[in-house]
Protein backbone atom coordinates (compact mmCIF):
# COMPACT_ATOMS: atom_id res chain seq x y z
CA UNK A 1 0.00 0.00 0.00
CA UNK A 2 1.52 3.37 -0.98
CA UNK A 3 -0.80 5.80 0.30
CA UNK A 4 -1.92 5.13 3.98
CA UNK A 5 -3.83 8.06 5.05
CA UNK A 6 -6.35 8.34 8.26
CA UNK A 7 -7.10 11.79 7.95
CA UNK A 8 -9.22 14.15 10.41
CA UNK A 9 -9.12 17.85 9.97
CA UNK A 10 -11.38 20.70 11.54
CA UNK A 11 -10.82 24.15 8.99
CA UNK A 12 -13.02 27.14 11.06
CA UNK A 13 -16.58 25.47 11.05
CA UNK A 14 -15.81 22.46 8.28
CA UNK A 15 -14.25 19.25 9.60
CA UNK A 16 -13.25 16.24 7.18
CA UNK A 17 -13.08 12.68 8.77
CA UNK A 18 -11.73 9.53 6.49
CA UNK A 19 -9.63 7.14 5.38
CA UNK A 20 -8.22 6.73 2.17
CA UNK A 21 -5.72 3.99 1.08
CA UNK A 22 -4.25 4.31 -2.65
CA UNK A 23 -2.05 1.34 -3.99
CA UNK A 24 1.43 2.42 -6.58
CA UNK A 25 -0.04 2.98 -9.88
CA UNK A 26 -3.72 2.96 -8.62
CA UNK A 27 -5.84 6.20 -9.61
CA UNK A 28 -8.62 6.98 -7.21
CA UNK A 29 -10.95 9.82 -8.03
CA UNK A 30 -12.69 11.86 -5.07
CA UNK A 31 -15.78 12.70 -5.96
CA UNK A 32 -18.44 15.35 -4.20
CA UNK A 33 -20.12 18.64 -4.08
CA UNK A 34 -19.07 21.62 -3.49
CA UNK A 35 -17.96 22.12 0.17
CA UNK A 36 -17.88 18.70 0.55
CA UNK A 37 -14.19 18.60 1.45
CA UNK A 38 -12.34 17.52 -2.07
CA UNK A 39 -9.82 20.34 -2.13
CA UNK A 40 -8.72 20.49 1.74
CA UNK A 41 -8.70 16.72 1.81
CA UNK A 42 -5.71 17.47 -0.96
CA UNK A 43 -4.24 20.49 1.32
CA UNK A 44 -3.73 17.71 3.73
CA UNK A 45 -2.02 15.10 1.82
CA UNK A 46 0.50 17.90 0.02
CA UNK A 47 1.12 18.85 3.85
CA UNK A 48 -0.48 22.41 2.93
CA UNK A 49 -2.85 22.35 5.75
CA UNK A 50 -1.83 20.42 8.93
CA UNK A 51 -3.50 17.63 10.32
CA UNK A 52 -5.60 18.20 13.75
CA UNK A 53 -5.72 13.74 14.14
CA UNK A 54 -4.88 10.91 12.50
CA UNK A 55 -1.32 10.32 9.94
CA UNK A 56 -0.31 10.28 6.52
CA UNK A 57 1.71 7.37 5.20
CA UNK A 58 3.43 7.77 2.00
CA UNK A 59 5.46 4.26 1.30
CA UNK A 60 6.01 3.57 4.79
CA UNK A 61 7.89 7.17 5.43
CA UNK A 62 5.31 9.19 8.26
CA UNK A 63 4.30 12.65 6.33
CA UNK A 64 1.92 13.90 9.31
CA UNK A 65 1.00 12.97 12.38
CA UNK A 66 -0.33 15.17 15.33
CA UNK A 67 -0.02 12.35 18.22
CA UNK A 68 3.89 11.42 17.36
CA UNK A 69 4.30 15.72 16.77
CA UNK A 70 5.33 14.92 12.70
CA UNK A 71 4.91 17.17 9.98
CA UNK A 72 6.85 17.28 7.16
CA UNK A 73 6.80 20.11 5.27
CA UNK A 74 5.58 20.72 1.52
CA UNK A 75 8.85 20.99 0.20
CA UNK A 76 10.08 18.06 1.86
CA UNK A 77 7.50 15.43 0.52
CA UNK A 78 6.99 13.56 -2.84
CA UNK A 79 3.55 14.92 -3.17
CA UNK A 80 2.91 16.74 -6.49
CA UNK A 81 -0.47 18.49 -7.16
CA UNK A 82 -1.69 20.00 -10.42
CA UNK A 83 -3.57 23.13 -9.01
CA UNK A 84 -7.36 23.80 -10.10
CA UNK A 85 -6.07 26.69 -12.33
CA UNK A 86 -2.83 25.21 -12.66
CA UNK A 87 -0.77 27.97 -11.18
CA UNK A 88 1.67 27.95 -14.17
CA UNK A 89 4.08 30.93 -12.78
CA UNK A 90 3.13 33.67 -14.91
CA UNK A 91 6.43 35.16 -15.49
CA UNK A 92 8.19 32.16 -16.56
CA UNK A 93 8.25 30.08 -19.83
CA UNK A 94 6.66 26.60 -20.00
CA UNK A 95 10.29 25.11 -19.98
CA UNK A 96 11.56 27.21 -16.77
CA UNK A 97 8.15 26.30 -15.45
CA UNK A 98 9.03 22.68 -15.69
CA UNK A 99 12.85 23.07 -14.96
CA UNK A 100 11.61 24.98 -11.23
CA UNK A 101 11.10 21.78 -9.32
CA UNK A 102 14.03 20.04 -10.75
CA UNK A 103 16.37 23.58 -9.61
CA UNK A 104 14.62 23.57 -6.07
CA UNK A 105 15.85 20.32 -5.48
CA UNK A 106 19.26 20.94 -6.75
CA UNK A 107 19.42 19.78 -10.34
CA UNK A 108 21.94 22.12 -12.47
CA UNK A 109 20.53 24.74 -14.53
CA UNK A 110 21.82 22.96 -17.81
CA UNK A 111 20.75 19.69 -16.64
CA UNK A 112 17.51 20.43 -15.59
CA UNK A 113 16.86 22.49 -18.60
CA UNK A 114 17.13 19.57 -20.59
CA UNK A 115 15.03 17.19 -18.44
CA UNK A 116 12.55 19.74 -18.55
CA UNK A 117 12.19 19.63 -22.29
CA UNK A 118 12.17 15.67 -22.39
CA UNK A 119 9.62 16.14 -20.37
CA UNK A 120 7.59 18.54 -22.20
CA UNK A 121 8.33 16.03 -25.38
CA UNK A 122 6.56 13.14 -23.07
CA UNK A 123 3.36 15.40 -22.67
CA UNK A 124 3.42 16.27 -26.43
CA UNK A 125 3.80 20.14 -25.56
CA UNK A 126 7.53 20.31 -26.23
CA UNK A 127 7.19 22.98 -29.27
CA UNK A 128 5.72 25.58 -26.87
CA UNK A 129 8.81 25.51 -24.73
CA UNK A 130 9.14 29.02 -24.46
CA UNK A 131 5.64 30.14 -24.33
CA UNK A 132 4.51 31.96 -21.22
CA UNK A 133 1.72 30.54 -19.67
CA UNK A 134 -0.48 33.09 -20.58
CA UNK A 135 -0.11 31.87 -24.30
CA UNK A 136 -0.81 28.48 -23.62
CA UNK A 137 -4.34 26.60 -24.33
CA UNK A 138 -6.01 25.28 -21.54
CA UNK A 139 -5.03 21.85 -22.31
CA UNK A 140 -1.17 22.84 -23.19
CA UNK A 141 -1.54 24.71 -19.66
CA UNK A 142 -2.55 20.99 -18.31
CA UNK A 143 -0.04 18.97 -20.02
CA UNK A 144 2.90 21.62 -19.01
CA UNK A 145 1.56 21.50 -15.61
CA UNK A 146 1.93 17.60 -15.65
CA UNK A 147 5.32 17.81 -17.08
CA UNK A 148 6.14 20.23 -14.31
CA UNK A 149 4.91 17.87 -11.44
CA UNK A 150 6.10 14.38 -12.91
CA UNK A 151 9.54 15.89 -13.40
CA UNK A 152 10.34 16.14 -9.66
CA UNK A 153 9.87 12.33 -9.45
CA UNK A 154 6.66 12.41 -7.00
CA UNK A 155 5.66 9.15 -5.30
CA UNK A 156 2.32 10.62 -4.74
CA UNK A 157 -0.02 12.63 -7.49
CA UNK A 158 -2.77 14.75 -6.50
CA UNK A 159 -4.82 16.46 -9.19
CA UNK A 160 -7.23 18.96 -7.76
CA UNK A 161 -10.57 19.69 -10.54
CA UNK A 162 -8.09 19.01 -13.56
CA UNK A 163 -10.67 19.70 -16.34
CA UNK A 164 -12.31 22.86 -14.58
CA UNK A 165 -10.39 25.24 -16.33
CA UNK A 166 -10.71 23.95 -19.72
CA UNK A 167 -13.97 25.05 -21.88
CA UNK A 168 -16.39 22.07 -22.52
CA UNK A 169 -15.42 21.31 -26.02
CA UNK A 170 -12.10 20.41 -25.34
CA UNK A 171 -13.36 18.58 -22.09
CA UNK A 172 -13.31 15.22 -24.02
CA UNK A 173 -10.32 15.42 -25.77
CA UNK A 174 -8.04 16.54 -22.72
CA UNK A 175 -9.93 13.66 -20.64
CA UNK A 176 -8.19 10.99 -22.52
CA UNK A 177 -4.84 12.68 -23.34
CA UNK A 178 -4.65 12.90 -19.31
CA UNK A 179 -5.78 9.48 -18.99
CA UNK A 180 -2.75 8.03 -21.36
CA UNK A 181 -0.43 9.94 -19.43
CA UNK A 182 -1.95 9.31 -16.05
CA UNK A 183 -1.80 5.36 -17.21
CA UNK A 184 2.46 5.97 -17.35
CA UNK A 185 2.60 7.00 -14.09
CA UNK A 186 4.18 4.52 -11.34
CA UNK A 187 3.11 6.48 -7.60
CA UNK A 188 -0.40 6.68 -6.32
CA UNK A 189 -2.90 8.92 -7.53
CA UNK A 190 -5.66 11.22 -6.14
CA UNK A 191 -8.02 12.82 -8.25
CA UNK A 192 -10.47 15.23 -7.20
CA UNK A 193 -13.40 16.26 -9.54
CA UNK A 194 -17.13 16.84 -9.29
CA UNK A 195 -17.63 15.47 -13.04
CA UNK A 196 -18.31 11.51 -13.37
CA UNK A 197 -17.20 11.73 -16.69
CA UNK A 198 -13.73 12.27 -15.49
CA UNK A 199 -13.75 9.89 -13.08
CA UNK A 200 -15.11 7.56 -15.50
CA UNK A 201 -12.62 8.42 -17.88
CA UNK A 202 -9.58 8.06 -15.47
CA UNK A 203 -9.85 6.60 -12.37
CA UNK A 204 -9.71 2.89 -11.22
CA UNK A 205 -12.21 3.45 -7.92
CA UNK A 206 -14.31 6.44 -7.08
CA UNK A 207 -14.58 7.87 -3.25
CA UNK A 208 -17.66 9.92 -2.72
CA UNK A 209 -17.49 12.07 -0.29
CA UNK A 210 -20.23 14.52 1.03
CA UNK A 211 -19.62 17.13 4.12
CA UNK A 212 -16.39 15.89 5.05
CA UNK A 213 -16.85 12.25 5.26
CA UNK A 214 -17.29 8.81 2.76
CA UNK A 215 -20.62 8.36 1.95
CA UNK A 216 -19.38 5.52 -0.76
CA UNK A 217 -16.36 4.13 -1.99
CA UNK A 218 -16.41 1.40 -4.89
CA UNK A 219 -15.58 0.75 -9.07
CA UNK A 220 -17.81 3.01 -11.14
CA UNK A 221 -20.31 0.22 -11.82
CA UNK A 222 -20.89 -0.59 -8.23
CA UNK A 223 -21.71 3.22 -7.53
CA UNK A 224 -23.98 3.41 -10.62
CA UNK A 225 -25.53 0.10 -10.28
CA UNK A 226 -25.98 0.94 -6.59
CA UNK A 227 -25.86 4.62 -5.55
CA UNK A 228 -26.23 4.86 -1.26
CA UNK A 229 -27.25 8.56 -1.55
CA UNK A 230 -29.73 11.07 -3.54
CA UNK A 231 -26.15 12.97 -4.66
CA UNK A 232 -24.84 10.18 -5.69
CA UNK A 233 -27.60 8.85 -7.34
CA UNK A 234 -28.23 12.26 -9.17
CA UNK A 235 -24.61 12.70 -9.88
CA UNK A 236 -24.12 8.74 -11.24
CA UNK A 237 -27.69 9.37 -13.72
CA UNK A 238 -25.22 8.34 -16.49
CA UNK A 239 -26.32 5.58 -18.55
CA UNK A 240 -23.23 3.13 -18.37
CA UNK A 241 -23.43 0.11 -21.19
CA UNK A 242 -21.17 -2.79 -21.61
CA UNK A 243 -20.35 -3.77 -24.70
CA UNK A 244 -17.07 -4.31 -27.19
CA UNK A 245 -15.58 -1.89 -29.52
CA UNK A 246 -14.08 -2.04 -32.65
CA UNK A 247 -12.80 1.57 -34.05
CA UNK A 248 -15.44 4.12 -33.72
CA UNK A 249 -18.71 1.38 -33.59
CA UNK A 250 -19.74 0.06 -30.51
CA UNK A 251 -21.59 -3.66 -30.31
CA UNK A 252 -23.68 -3.98 -27.24
CA UNK A 253 -24.17 -6.83 -25.82
CA UNK A 254 -28.15 -7.12 -27.79
CA UNK A 255 -26.50 -6.89 -31.12
CA UNK A 256 -27.21 -3.41 -31.44
CA UNK A 257 -24.68 -0.91 -32.92
CA UNK A 258 -23.70 2.67 -31.56
CA UNK A 259 -21.31 5.37 -33.48
CA UNK A 260 -18.46 6.80 -30.79
CA UNK A 261 -16.51 10.26 -32.13
CA UNK A 262 -13.22 8.54 -30.73
CA UNK A 263 -12.07 5.08 -31.39
CA UNK A 264 -11.35 1.94 -29.07
CA UNK A 265 -11.28 -2.10 -29.41
CA UNK A 266 -12.48 -4.53 -27.01
CA UNK A 267 -14.37 -4.99 -23.75
CA UNK A 268 -15.41 -1.59 -23.31
CA UNK A 269 -17.75 0.79 -21.01
CA UNK A 270 -20.13 3.27 -23.23
CA UNK A 271 -21.29 6.13 -21.13
CA UNK A 272 -24.09 8.45 -21.98
CA UNK A 273 -25.04 11.82 -20.43
CA UNK A 274 -29.02 11.37 -20.00
CA UNK A 275 -29.02 15.23 -20.80
CA UNK A 276 -27.35 14.25 -24.38
CA UNK A 277 -29.86 12.26 -25.55
CA UNK A 278 -32.91 13.92 -28.00
CA UNK A 279 -36.68 12.89 -28.16
CA UNK A 280 -38.58 12.95 -31.27
CA UNK A 281 -41.79 12.18 -31.91
CA UNK A 282 -40.92 11.37 -35.79
CA UNK A 283 -37.76 10.02 -37.49
CA UNK A 284 -35.33 13.05 -36.89
CA UNK A 285 -34.16 15.27 -39.67
CA UNK A 286 -30.51 15.91 -40.36
CA UNK A 287 -27.60 12.86 -39.43
CA UNK A 288 -27.11 12.24 -35.93
CA UNK A 289 -24.89 9.58 -36.04
CA UNK A 290 -27.38 7.35 -33.62
CA UNK A 291 -31.16 7.34 -34.28
CA UNK A 292 -33.07 4.32 -33.16
CA UNK A 293 -37.07 3.79 -32.81
CA UNK A 294 -38.27 2.57 -29.35
CA UNK A 295 -40.24 2.60 -26.48
CA UNK A 296 -41.00 4.89 -23.74
CA UNK A 297 -40.66 2.41 -20.52
CA UNK A 298 -41.32 4.61 -17.51
CA UNK A 299 -41.06 8.30 -16.81
CA UNK A 300 -39.58 9.82 -13.16
CA UNK A 301 -40.64 13.81 -13.28
CA UNK A 302 -37.63 15.37 -10.94
CA UNK A 303 -38.50 18.79 -10.50
CA UNK A 304 -38.80 20.33 -13.98
CA UNK A 305 -37.12 18.17 -15.85
CA UNK A 306 -38.13 14.68 -16.80
CA UNK A 307 -36.30 11.34 -16.57
CA UNK A 308 -37.83 8.90 -19.61
CA UNK A 309 -36.37 5.81 -19.65
CA UNK A 310 -36.20 4.04 -22.42
CA UNK A 311 -36.63 0.27 -23.68
CA UNK A 312 -34.78 -2.29 -26.31
CA UNK A 313 -32.69 -1.82 -28.34
CA UNK A 314 -30.92 0.54 -26.25
CA UNK A 315 -31.69 0.87 -23.10
CA UNK A 316 -31.03 4.05 -21.45
CA UNK A 317 -32.18 7.19 -19.81
CA UNK A 318 -33.05 10.32 -21.43
CA UNK A 319 -33.39 13.34 -19.81
CA UNK A 320 -35.68 16.38 -21.20
CA UNK A 321 -37.27 19.17 -19.49
CA UNK A 322 -40.97 18.90 -18.02
CA UNK A 323 -42.11 21.71 -21.08
CA UNK A 324 -40.78 19.05 -23.99
CA UNK A 325 -42.53 16.13 -21.98
CA UNK A 326 -45.86 17.73 -22.28
CA UNK A 327 -45.03 18.85 -26.14
CA UNK A 328 -44.21 15.25 -27.19
CA UNK A 329 -47.15 13.98 -24.92
CA UNK A 330 -45.28 11.55 -24.05
CA UNK A 331 -46.88 8.62 -21.85
CA UNK A 332 -45.46 4.88 -20.61
CA UNK A 333 -45.39 2.98 -23.86
CA UNK A 334 -45.31 5.78 -26.35
CA UNK A 335 -43.53 4.68 -29.42
CA UNK A 336 -40.54 7.41 -29.91
CA UNK A 337 -37.19 8.14 -31.74
CA UNK A 338 -34.16 8.83 -29.56
CA UNK A 339 -31.07 10.48 -31.41
CA UNK A 340 -27.61 10.74 -29.32
CA UNK A 341 -24.28 12.73 -31.26
CA UNK A 342 -21.20 10.15 -32.10
CA UNK A 343 -19.38 12.96 -29.83
CA UNK A 344 -21.42 12.03 -26.78
CA UNK A 345 -20.92 8.71 -26.54
CA UNK A 346 -17.67 7.85 -24.52
CA UNK A 347 -16.17 5.09 -24.40
CA UNK A 348 -13.88 3.84 -21.85
CA UNK A 349 -12.10 0.26 -21.15
CA UNK A 350 -14.41 -1.78 -18.93
CA UNK A 351 -11.83 -2.96 -16.82
CA UNK A 352 -11.19 0.60 -15.15
CA UNK A 353 -7.99 1.43 -16.47
CA UNK A 354 -5.51 -0.99 -15.34
CA UNK B 1 -7.57 72.53 -10.82
CA UNK B 2 -6.72 76.17 -11.06
CA UNK B 3 -5.63 75.82 -7.67
CA UNK B 4 -3.14 72.86 -8.28
CA UNK B 5 -2.35 74.61 -11.49
CA UNK B 6 -1.19 78.15 -10.61
CA UNK B 7 1.71 77.40 -8.50
CA UNK B 8 3.09 75.37 -11.24
CA UNK B 9 2.60 78.07 -13.44
CA UNK B 10 4.00 80.56 -11.38
CA UNK B 11 7.04 78.59 -10.82
CA UNK B 12 7.34 77.93 -14.92
CA UNK B 13 6.72 81.98 -15.95
CA UNK B 14 9.87 82.88 -12.79
CA UNK B 15 12.15 80.58 -14.41
CA UNK B 16 15.14 82.65 -16.36
CA UNK B 17 15.15 80.17 -18.86
CA UNK B 18 18.68 81.85 -20.50
CA UNK B 19 20.55 81.74 -17.35
CA UNK B 20 19.03 78.51 -16.21
CA UNK B 21 22.37 76.58 -16.99
CA UNK B 22 24.52 78.71 -15.22
CA UNK B 23 22.03 78.61 -12.14
CA UNK B 24 22.08 75.13 -12.47
CA UNK B 25 25.79 74.71 -12.64
CA UNK B 26 27.06 77.16 -9.54
CA UNK B 27 28.51 75.02 -6.33
CA UNK B 28 25.90 75.11 -3.93
CA UNK B 29 23.63 74.06 -6.76
CA UNK B 30 25.86 71.49 -8.00
CA UNK B 31 26.96 69.83 -4.83
CA UNK B 32 23.35 69.59 -3.60
CA UNK B 33 22.14 68.35 -7.04
CA UNK B 34 25.05 65.65 -6.83
CA UNK B 35 24.33 65.16 -2.81
CA UNK B 36 20.65 64.73 -3.44
CA UNK B 37 20.92 62.09 -5.72
CA UNK B 38 23.73 60.14 -3.66
CA UNK B 39 21.40 60.19 -0.20
CA UNK B 40 17.84 59.76 -2.33
CA UNK B 41 19.48 56.60 -3.94
CA UNK B 42 20.94 55.51 -0.78
CA UNK B 43 17.95 55.55 1.17
CA UNK B 44 15.61 53.90 -1.33
CA UNK B 45 18.39 51.19 -1.21
CA UNK B 46 18.06 51.15 2.57
CA UNK B 47 14.33 51.07 2.02
CA UNK B 48 14.16 47.95 0.08
CA UNK B 49 16.77 45.93 1.73
CA UNK B 50 14.75 46.89 5.32
CA UNK B 51 11.51 47.34 4.01
CA UNK B 52 10.80 44.45 1.31
CA UNK B 53 11.69 41.86 4.33
CA UNK B 54 9.52 44.07 6.68
CA UNK B 55 6.64 44.01 4.22
CA UNK B 56 6.95 40.01 3.81
CA UNK B 57 6.79 39.66 7.47
CA UNK B 58 3.70 41.59 7.71
CA UNK B 59 1.87 40.40 5.04
CA UNK B 60 3.03 36.19 5.21
CA UNK B 61 3.61 35.59 8.65
CA UNK B 62 1.36 35.84 12.10
CA UNK B 63 3.44 37.41 14.02
CA UNK B 64 2.16 38.83 17.44
CA UNK B 65 2.06 42.38 17.36
CA UNK B 66 2.01 42.63 13.62
CA UNK B 67 -0.57 45.77 13.92
CA UNK B 68 1.84 47.37 15.93
CA UNK B 69 4.98 46.65 14.00
CA UNK B 70 2.51 47.93 11.28
CA UNK B 71 1.33 50.75 12.85
CA UNK B 72 5.18 52.00 13.55
CA UNK B 73 6.40 51.08 10.00
CA UNK B 74 3.45 53.66 8.81
CA UNK B 75 3.99 56.17 11.32
CA UNK B 76 6.53 58.51 9.82
CA UNK B 77 4.38 58.91 6.82
CA UNK B 78 1.52 61.51 8.98
CA UNK B 79 4.13 62.15 11.34
CA UNK B 80 5.26 66.13 10.74
CA UNK B 81 8.62 65.29 9.03
CA UNK B 82 10.43 67.87 11.73
CA UNK B 83 9.10 65.98 14.54
CA UNK B 84 10.43 62.73 12.62
CA UNK B 85 13.97 64.92 12.74
CA UNK B 86 13.61 65.69 16.23
CA UNK B 87 13.12 61.94 17.42
CA UNK B 88 15.96 60.81 15.14
CA UNK B 89 18.25 63.12 17.19
CA UNK B 90 17.07 61.91 20.24
CA UNK B 91 17.74 58.57 18.97
CA UNK B 92 20.65 58.91 16.93
CA UNK B 93 22.54 62.16 17.97
CA UNK B 94 25.71 62.06 20.10
CA UNK B 95 23.31 62.36 23.12
CA UNK B 96 21.05 59.81 21.71
CA UNK B 97 19.76 56.73 23.17
CA UNK B 98 21.65 54.57 20.05
CA UNK B 99 23.98 57.44 19.31
CA UNK B 100 26.04 57.66 22.70
CA UNK B 101 27.37 54.12 22.56
CA UNK B 102 27.72 54.26 18.77
CA UNK B 103 30.11 56.99 19.24
CA UNK B 104 31.94 56.25 21.83
CA UNK B 105 32.25 52.51 20.90
CA UNK B 106 32.97 52.99 17.03
CA UNK B 107 33.77 56.99 16.03
CA UNK B 108 29.89 56.60 14.52
CA UNK B 109 27.98 59.66 14.15
CA UNK B 110 25.13 60.87 12.34
CA UNK B 111 24.25 64.53 12.96
CA UNK B 112 25.40 66.81 10.33
CA UNK B 113 27.12 63.92 8.00
CA UNK B 114 25.40 62.61 4.71
CA UNK B 115 24.60 59.24 6.62
CA UNK B 116 22.37 61.44 8.93
CA UNK B 117 20.78 62.99 5.58
CA UNK B 118 20.76 59.48 4.40
CA UNK B 119 18.92 57.89 7.60
CA UNK B 120 16.39 61.08 7.71
CA UNK B 121 15.35 60.74 4.25
CA UNK B 122 15.04 56.48 4.82
CA UNK B 123 13.20 57.25 7.97
CA UNK B 124 10.64 59.41 6.05
CA UNK B 125 10.15 57.45 2.74
CA UNK B 126 10.34 54.11 3.71
CA UNK B 127 6.66 53.61 4.76
CA UNK B 128 5.68 54.23 1.05
CA UNK B 129 7.49 50.90 -0.35
CA UNK B 130 6.37 48.91 2.71
CA UNK B 131 3.19 49.75 2.38
CA UNK B 132 3.23 49.15 -1.44
CA UNK B 133 5.21 45.70 -0.91
CA UNK B 134 2.73 44.37 1.49
CA UNK B 135 -0.65 45.87 -0.52
CA UNK B 136 0.83 43.49 -3.34
CA UNK B 137 2.01 41.02 -1.18
CA UNK B 138 -1.94 40.86 -0.01
CA UNK B 139 -3.04 40.88 -3.60
CA UNK B 140 -1.06 38.19 -4.97
CA UNK B 141 -2.71 35.19 -5.36
CA UNK B 142 -0.91 33.45 -2.45
CA UNK B 143 -1.52 29.47 -4.00
CA UNK B 144 1.22 30.73 -6.44
CA UNK B 145 3.91 30.24 -3.41
CA UNK B 146 2.07 27.13 -2.25
CA UNK B 147 2.85 25.55 -5.35
CA UNK B 148 6.56 26.15 -5.40
CA UNK B 149 6.79 24.76 -2.31
CA UNK B 150 4.93 21.89 -3.77
CA UNK B 151 7.54 21.50 -6.41
CA UNK B 152 9.91 21.33 -3.42
CA UNK B 153 11.42 25.39 -3.23
CA UNK B 154 11.65 26.33 0.48
CA UNK B 155 11.18 29.74 1.70
CA UNK B 156 13.98 31.80 -0.06
CA UNK B 157 13.73 30.19 -3.26
CA UNK B 158 10.38 30.80 -3.36
CA UNK B 159 10.37 34.27 -2.25
CA UNK B 160 13.27 35.06 -4.56
CA UNK B 161 11.96 33.33 -8.04
CA UNK B 162 8.17 33.17 -7.40
CA UNK B 163 7.05 35.67 -5.19
CA UNK B 164 9.81 38.94 -6.15
CA UNK B 165 9.12 38.65 -10.15
CA UNK B 166 5.31 38.32 -9.51
CA UNK B 167 5.33 41.64 -7.71
CA UNK B 168 7.72 43.76 -9.00
CA UNK B 169 5.67 46.01 -11.07
CA UNK B 170 4.55 46.93 -7.42
CA UNK B 171 8.25 46.87 -6.09
CA UNK B 172 9.29 49.27 -8.82
CA UNK B 173 6.12 51.97 -8.13
CA UNK B 174 7.21 51.37 -4.58
CA UNK B 175 10.92 52.18 -4.56
CA UNK B 176 10.37 54.70 -7.15
CA UNK B 177 7.51 56.98 -4.74
CA UNK B 178 10.09 55.96 -1.98
CA UNK B 179 13.03 57.38 -4.09
CA UNK B 180 10.70 60.63 -4.67
CA UNK B 181 10.05 60.82 -1.48
CA UNK B 182 13.33 60.73 -0.30
CA UNK B 183 14.09 63.49 -3.18
CA UNK B 184 12.27 65.82 -1.57
CA UNK B 185 12.49 65.28 2.06
CA UNK B 186 13.12 68.29 3.62
CA UNK B 187 12.02 68.81 7.51
CA UNK B 188 13.89 65.67 9.16
CA UNK B 189 16.98 66.22 7.35
CA UNK B 190 17.43 69.57 8.09
CA UNK B 191 16.17 68.96 11.66
CA UNK B 192 18.69 66.03 12.31
CA UNK B 193 21.60 66.34 9.83
CA UNK B 194 21.57 70.54 9.70
CA UNK B 195 22.28 72.51 6.46
CA UNK B 196 25.81 71.86 5.43
CA UNK B 197 26.93 72.37 1.76
CA UNK B 198 28.24 69.42 0.04
CA UNK B 199 27.62 67.18 3.44
CA UNK B 200 23.92 67.12 4.50
CA UNK B 201 22.63 70.26 2.13
CA UNK B 202 20.32 68.59 -0.44
CA UNK B 203 17.79 70.39 -2.65
CA UNK B 204 15.13 70.89 -0.78
CA UNK B 205 17.36 72.59 1.53
CA UNK B 206 19.41 74.57 -0.71
CA UNK B 207 16.42 75.63 -2.52
CA UNK B 208 15.11 77.30 0.66
CA UNK B 209 18.55 78.88 1.87
CA UNK B 210 18.85 79.88 -1.77
CA UNK B 211 15.46 81.77 -1.88
CA UNK B 212 17.11 84.22 0.39
CA UNK B 213 19.72 85.10 -1.54
CA UNK B 214 19.50 84.04 -4.74
CA UNK B 215 16.57 83.77 -6.29
CA UNK B 216 17.11 82.74 -9.80
CA UNK B 217 19.33 79.36 -8.46
CA UNK B 218 16.35 78.26 -6.24
CA UNK B 219 13.85 78.49 -9.20
CA UNK B 220 16.25 76.47 -11.10
CA UNK B 221 16.68 73.92 -8.38
CA UNK B 222 12.76 73.90 -7.99
CA UNK B 223 12.64 73.32 -11.66
CA UNK B 224 15.12 70.03 -11.16
CA UNK B 225 13.16 68.69 -8.52
CA UNK B 226 10.00 69.24 -10.58
CA UNK B 227 11.57 67.52 -13.53
CA UNK B 228 12.32 64.63 -11.36
CA UNK B 229 8.53 64.59 -9.78
CA UNK B 230 7.46 64.12 -13.51
CA UNK B 231 9.62 61.29 -14.79
CA UNK B 232 8.89 59.62 -12.05
CA UNK B 233 4.84 60.09 -12.57
CA UNK B 234 5.27 59.32 -16.06
CA UNK B 235 7.38 56.26 -15.56
CA UNK B 236 4.84 54.53 -13.07
CA UNK B 237 2.37 55.18 -15.12
CA UNK B 238 3.85 53.56 -17.77
CA UNK B 239 4.27 50.80 -15.11
CA UNK B 240 0.97 50.67 -14.07
CA UNK B 241 -0.32 50.47 -18.38
CA UNK B 242 2.19 47.84 -18.33
CA UNK B 243 1.20 45.62 -15.21
CA UNK B 244 -2.68 46.18 -16.17
CA UNK B 245 -1.85 44.96 -19.60
CA UNK B 246 -0.24 42.00 -18.75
Amino acid sequence: MSLDAEISVAVGEFELHLDLDVADGEVVAVLGPNGSGKTTLLRTLAGLQPLSSGHITLDGRVLDDPAAKVLVAPESRQCGMIFQDYLLFPHLTAVANVAFGLRSRGTNKSEANGRALKWLGRMEVAHRAQAKPHQLSGGEAQRVALARVLATDPQLLLLDEPMAALDAGARGAVRHQLRRHLAAFTGACVLVTHDPLDAAAIADRLVIIEAGRITQQGTLKEITTRPRSSYIAGLMGLNLLSASASGTTIVLANGATLEAASRANGETLVVIAPQSISLHLDRPDGSPRNMWPTRVSEIHLIGDRARVLLGDPVPVAAEITAISLAELGLTEGSPVWASVKATQVDTFPANGGQ
Amino acid sequence: MAFLAVPLIGLLTKVSWGTLWQDLTTPVALDALKLSLVCSLWATGLSLILGVPLAWVLARTQLPGRNLVRALAILPMVLPPVVGGVALLLAFGRDGLLGRPLYSLFGIQFPFTTAGAVLAETFVAMPFLIITVEAALHSMDGRYEEAAANLGAGRWRTFRHVTLPIIAPSLIAGAALTWARALGEFGATITFAGNIQGRTQTLPLAVYLELQSNEGVAIAMSLALLTFSIVVLVALRGRWLGAIRR
